[in-house]
Order: C-alpha cells, then structure tokens, then sequence
C-alpha cells in the first residue's frame, strides 16, 4: 500500500506540478485528518468483528450540539460533543454485545437516528462557530518552534519505546520532512497534531495493552477468546464507547475547519473511515488490522480527493474512480494473501 | 475382483513440499482398502488428486459438508434436487432421502433439520449423501473421528453391507483398531511414499506404528503404577444438572460415554460456560467457590482443553505467542516476561513452530492442540478438564500429549479426561466414570474399568 500511495503521489505532481508543494501537502493533510480519527476509532471496532455506520451522522450531532452549547464556554462545549460520542457509542454498543442484535443492524439504526436527532434539535438550520479557539482547532497552525519541538519529542518516544531499529530510522526521517515541509508553508496544522496524537495513542493500545490484545483474540475467535476468560460483550462495548469518544473529537476537529455546524454534516463520513481501514490491510472478518494502516488508508483515499480536485476532475468521475481504487485494492489484497 | 481405480506413480508438489512421491494405489470392486498413516503423510493429498481426475468418486471428508439449516433430504440432494417443471420436487426428494436411509438402516427422519443431529449421525447423513449418487467408489476420510465407539460400529455394519453389494471402498483413518477390524487391504502412507500394501490379516497394530512413523513406538501409553489415589481430593462438582463428581490431587479421572450423552456439556458446565446450566455447587481444595462465568474458572485454577481445536480452542489467524497468553496475559508484569513465558512453553511441549510469530493456523494439528494445552498451563491450573485431547492428530503427537497428561498428574494435577476413544480413557485414567443419558451411570477403579464393562454402561445395560 506504501508502493502505491507512492505511486498515486507521483502521478498527480507530474500531472498538476504543485501536488507535493507544502502548502498543498499541508492542505491534503488537514482534509485527512477528519477521516484519519474516524478509521482509527474505527479499527476498534472492525477488529473485533464488528462495524459501526452511524459515524456519519454521529459526526453531525455531536458537532450540531457542540456548537450548540458554545454558549457555556470552550470547555463545556467539547466536552459534550465528545459526552454525546461516547454515549451513542456505548448504546450501541450495549445492544450489540448484549442485546445481540448484529451490529450492521444496530449501527444503520443510529444512521438514521442521530441524523434525525440533529435535524430536530438545530431545526435544520446551520449554526455557526463563535468561539475563536473552536475554529483554530480546525485550521490553526503551529509556530514552526513548537513543531519541531513536538516532531523531537516524537523522535525521542520512538527511540524509547520501538525495538525496531529500521522502523524507528524510517519513521524519524518521515517526521523530519514532514515538520521540514509544514514549517516551510507556515507551521504545522493543529488538526493534524489531534490526528496523531490520537493514532500514537490507539497505537499503544492495540499493540500494548491487554485490552487492544483481547479485541483482537474476539475478531478472531469469539469462541475461543470467551473460553479463555475473556469477557467478550464488555470489551465490545468498550470498542464502541471509544469510537464514539473519536466520533466526538473528529466532530470538533470537522466543525472547527468549516466554520459552522450543519445538519447534514459528515454525511457518508463512515464509509470513508471503513474504507480508509480495509485499504489499510483490514479484514471485515475480525482479528486483523492495525492503526498505522488504517492511517495510511486515510492518506490515500484523501490523496484522491485531493489530486483529483486539482485535477478538476468532475465530482460524478471523482465518486467512480474512489469506489474503483477500494475495491481494486482489497482484491489486490486478498489475491496476494492466497497466494502465500 | 475386478480393478475399480488404479493409480500409478502419482506425484504432487507444492512450493517447498514434495507431497506425493510416485505413490501407487488401486482399488478393487467388493473390498476395503485402507489407507493410514500419519498427518502430513499425503493421505487428503492422494485423495484430492484422485477426486480431481476421477469425478465419479463419493468422497465423505472428515470435516462436514452439510447446510446445518438444510432438513436431511435438502442435504443429501444438494446440488441435485429432483425438479418438475424446473421447481423442486420436494415429495420425490424426501422418498429419495428415505429409501437411501433406509438402505443404511439408519433411522433418521428425512424431514430432520441437520443441526438439530449429533455430531456422529451428522456424519451418517453425510455418507448417505454420498451414496444417494448410487457410487460404486467411495472414499471416507477419518469418518470414525466424530463417533463413538457404539456409532462406528453402525458405520462398520453398513461400509460391510457396501462392500458385500460390490462397492470399492477407500478408508482412511488413524485408528488402527478398526482398520484392522474392517479392512481387506491396508496401505501405509509415510512423508507422501507408500510404504507398504499388504492383505489386513498379515499385519498388527505395532508393525503398521513402526511403519507410520518410521520407528518403533513399543508402548503408546505410559506405563506407571495406578493404584487408587488416597491424597486429597482438589475439584468437587455437586449436581451439575444432575452430576456431581472429585478428582484428587495427581489423579486422571476418565469420563466415558457416548457422543450427546453430555460429557462436553458437563465440562462446559463446570467451566462456567454453559448459560443454560442450572444447578452445581463447586469445591476447589474444600474451598467453596462460584463458577459463573470462565473468568470465574480460570480465578478457582481450573484450566479447560476444549474439543474442536479450529473453534473453540486456536485464535487461528493470530500468532503462536498471542495464542500461548491468550487465558493468563493479565499475568505477565511486561512484554519480556510474557515472551519469556511463551517461549518456556514452546520448549517445554516441544512445540515445532519456526518463531513465537509464526501463524497458529500454519502448524499442523497436533502442534496446535500442544498450543492450546500450553495455554491453559501458563495459567497454573490446580485442575485441568480434557475434552477430546487427541482428536485428529498424528500417532507420535498423540504419544507426546499422553506423557503430558501422565506427567502433569505425577507432578500432582487433578485431571479430567473426556475422550470417545476407549483406549484412551482406559489407557490413562486412574480411574473411570461413565456417563449415560446425562447421569453417572457407573464408575470403575483402574482395575475394572475394562472396555466391556465400560461400554455396558455407556450404553445403559448397568445403571449405578
């Protein structure tokens, strides 16, 4: 997939020669990191078996609401956008994993539900952000001092904590042409600070907790991982709390960058964040997947977006070569992995 | 008799694996031929091969082919339903599916939905499947691996019956006893070569071992003094929907009985993880202790070896090390003394993987069933239930899961062991109880648990 992101990469900066400028860069990373938070929070649940296609429309309540309550100040009005997550997310949860309604079932129920939940509250009406630190958080930029600050930091963490030395050398150099390349068009973006942070964390807890272990065991064998000891409907539940809690940060993160809460915001978000995920090596059936390819599924499908804007591309054509390059890759996925 | 299939020097290599090596094979019309030797040795190779070229062959594979929500005769016409006017039949199916059952006297309803079947008349269904295509060749892969030994005797009666109207039959099993007891000629499969053909009569149990394996195993079971134990008793079970049951410090208490006379259910019950259990009060070293769940189990130091490998035992798409700290990972201070603890396991059950992040799903059975006992021994279980140990793995995995068993209740486990396999139970419990219909319905010490007096009560002519 790296191969191909590449490739993609080349082949708009020959088409359009400005692909690879910072400050298009910088932009194409913005737009990805909306997305970004979304698959990560959504590799939770797919690894353990599950899917979640409210994300969408829990995008636009928990944004709806928190620019709703601005009036009680920055703090309360994050807090209740990430609360509202958290909460719809543990709903579902909870019907899934003791209820037993299948999750694709559950989920296309709060599709609908959270969308006319907002659409009743905000009486269809767009409202706008007010705060001027709610709006920085989708736009705003580092002092190019604070970022490098952050990029040594994060080369210092690497250090410490991989094992990987050659993982570690290539993820340095990544850090240091990416901070290189945002300090050149001004600093780097906030939104895209959010989005790794959340990745380095949903990271740690996948390869290293005992929690993001047994959600893999479940996707793999629920069976077995119940006779094992494991208390499978907790930890789905907890899955789905925590992308909701996600759902609520990128909401932030998506009505701090447009200006405004509308009703029909982050329409279609989650099958972004499901794409992003299985282009990133992410099986459907449970067990397998890991953030950094989900992330990396989120970068090429906002490449896409983004080279093909440049491009001009008509959005009808945009829609088909986006459907195209998903299912193309999962193929190219699964014949590669028969013929091991 | 006449030649029904004749294979000559057949030859099959997959990358890096030669799997069949020239091997010859033929089958006459009215006979018998079985076809042993250890997993890996080209067995479902051969007969993968043989199906490919010769469409004609009925083959039942030992893992089941059936819809389980299809009835009997959905199953046994799948693919080929009668049809008038391009609709399906379904009085035409249904008497079709009845003259094939009664024709092997198997007496089953054809309207039954599969799932609600045991496992072992699941297995009949399928070869009367098989038949229904009125085959003159079939081919049974480990057929027996699912049935008790009363249910495989209804199978022998009916492959004899097969055999006496002209069929040609090819029998692959692991289970010399009854390949001895019903084959006409025996082939020995050895790292994809024929070993040997020869008539059953001139051959016994140890020769065809030797040349299974490729060394003299003069003793499956590990021979030991058994007198009874007199130590104290550490697991106590009372009424668990209507069982109760101890095993003593160092004993292999042997559960036997038929397959649904719920002996896997009473495992699962006592490992907390059967919702519909009732009743049971549960003591470990006299202590009172609640079983709800198997969180609940594995906190008490019961450790449970559940059948079927594939689905309730292996994370099989995951690795070797997260499989092995699977039930004991809240255990481990870090990641060096989890892997630490892997790779102690891995050596200590001469566990034959290349890495601890080697995919469980690629080890050969017998390594995955060692996988799934050295998980539930990092748990540091003062009790351990066995439920089917041994089914589906090779001879010598085989020999080294009974010196496990044997070596673990030296070192002073309590031990309970499931297995349809008679030799087994007989072979290593220090003593025996038999379950019939969900009751105890005998128990023998060591000394009198012979196999006639088990299968007596397994079968409901002794009650307790």
């Amino acid at each position: 997939m790296v191969i191909a992101l590449v490739a993609i990469w080349i082949f708009f900066e020959v088409r359009t020669g400005i692909f690879l400028h910072p400050v298009n860069m910088a932009n194409l990373l913005k737009q990805m990191s909306v997305t970004g938070v979304l698959a990560v929070g959504m590799l939770f649940v797919i690894v353990s078996r599950q899917i979640d296609l409210s994300v969408g429309s829990l995008v636009g309540l928990a944004g709806g609401i928190a620019a709703m309550t601005q009036g009680a100040g920055l703090a309360a009005s994050f807090l209740c956008a990430i609360a509202i997550g958290v909460i719809a997310g543990a709903l579902q949860g909870a019907l899934v994993a003791y209820a037993n309604i299948p999750s694709f079932i559950v989920t296309l129920g709060g599709l609908l539900t959270w969308r006319g939940v907002i659409l009743y509250l905000s009486k269809g009406e767009t409202i706008p952000v007010r705060l001027p630190v709610f709006r920085m958080l989708g736009v705003a930029l580092l002092t190019p001092a604070s970022g490098i600050a952050i990029g040594a930091a994060a080369i210092a963490a690497l250090v410490w904590f991989s094992r990987d030395r050659v993982s570690t050398i290539v993820m340095s150099i990544v850090i240091v042409v990416f901070v290189a390349m945002m300090n050149a068009q001004g600093g780097v973006p906030l939104p895209v600070i959010v989005m790794l942070i959340v990745a380095g964390a949903a990271h740690f807890i996948t390869q290293n907790t005992v929690f993001g272990r047994y959600l893999y065991a479940i996707g793999s064998n629920p069976d077995a991982a119940r006779l094992s000891g494991i208390n499978n409907r907790k930890h789905i539940l907890f899955a789905f709390a925590l992308l909701g809690a996600l759902v609520g940060v990128a909401s932030l993160l998506h009505t701090g960058r447009v200006g405004s809460a509308s009703p029909d915001a982050g329409t279609l978000m989650e099958l972004d964040a499901i794409a992003a995920c299985v282009i990133g090596g992410t099986s459907l059936m449970g067990g397998r997947g890991k953030v950094t390819g989900a992330l990396l599924g989120a970068l090429i499908m906002a490449s896409l977006d983004n080279g093909m804007s440049l491009l001009s591309v008509e959005n009808a054509t945009q829609y088909i070569i986006k459907g195209a390059v998903l299912v193309a890759a999962v193929g190219f996925d699964m014949a590669g992995r028969q013929s091991r | 008799m006449t030649l029904a299939l004749e294979l000559r020097e057949v030859s099959k290599r997959y990358p890096g694996v030669l799997a069949l090596d020239r091997v010859s094979f033929d089958l006459r019309f009215g006979e018998i031929h079985a076809l042993v030797g250890e997993n890996g040795a080209g067995k479902s190779t051969l007969v993968k091969v043989a199906v490919a070229m010769i469409p004609e062959i009925a083959v039942v594979y030992q893992e089941l082919s059936l819809v389980p929500e299809f009835s009997i005769a959905e199953n046994i016409f799948l693919g080929r339903e009668p049809r008038r006017f391009g609709i399906i039949d379904r009085d035409a199916m249904i008497a079709g599916a009845r003259r094939v059952l009664d024709q092997l006297q198997i007496d089953l309803d054809p309207h039954t939905i599969t799932n609600t079947l045991g496992i072992g008349q699941q297995h009949l269904v399928e070869i009367a499947k098989a038949l229904a295509r009125d085959a003159t060749i079939l081919v049974l892969d480990e057929p027996t691996a699912a049935l008790t030994d009363a249910e495989a005797g209804v199978l022998f009666g009916i492959l004899e019956r097969l055999r006496a109207s002209g069929v040609a039959i090819a029998y692959i099993s692991h289970k010399l006893g009854e390949v001895l007891r019903i084959a006409d000629r025996i082939t020995v499969l050895r790292d994809g070569r024929a070993i040997s053909t020869d008539d059953a009569s001139a051959l016994d149990a140890p020769t065809l071992i030797t040349r299974m394996v490729g060394r003299a195993v003069s003793e499956l079971f590990p021979v030991e003094d058994r007198r009874p134990r007199l130590s104290e008793v550490i697991f106590e079970a009372r009424n668990v929907n209507g069982i109760s049951l101890n095993v003593r410090r160092g004993e292999v208490l042997g559960i036997a009985g038929l397959v649904g006379a719920g002996r896997s259910d009473l495992l699962m019950a006592m490992f907390g993880a059967d919702p519909e259990r009732t009743s049971g009060e549960f003591f470990v070293e006299g202590k009172r202790v609640t079983i709800n769940s198997p969180a609940d189990a594995i906190a008490a130091g019961i450790a449970f070896v559940t059948e079927d490998r594939k689905r309730y035992g292996v994370l099989l798409d995951q690795t070797v090390n997260m499989n092995l700290t699977l039930a004991s990972l809240r255990r481990f201070a870090n990641r060096d003394d989890e892997i630490a603890a892997s790779q102690r396991a891995v050596d200590e059950l001469r566990i034959k993987t290349t890495s601890l992040f080697t995919i469980a799903g690629t080890l050969s059975g017998g390594n995955q069933q060692k996988v799934v006992l050295a998980k539930w021994l990092l748990t540091n279980p003062k009790v351990l239930l066995l439920d089917e140990p041994t089914r589906g793995i090779d001879v010598g995995a085989k020999q080294e899961i009974y010196q496990q068993i044997r070596r673990l209740a030296s070192e002073g486990m309590a031990i309970v062991l499931v297995s349809s396999e008679l030799p087994e139970v007989l072979g290593l419990s220090d003593r025996v109880i038999v379950i019939h219909k969900g009751r105890v319905a005998a128990e023998f010490a060591r000394a009198d648990a012979t196999a006639e007096n088990v299968m007596a009560a397994a079968t409901g002519q002794v009650t307790a």
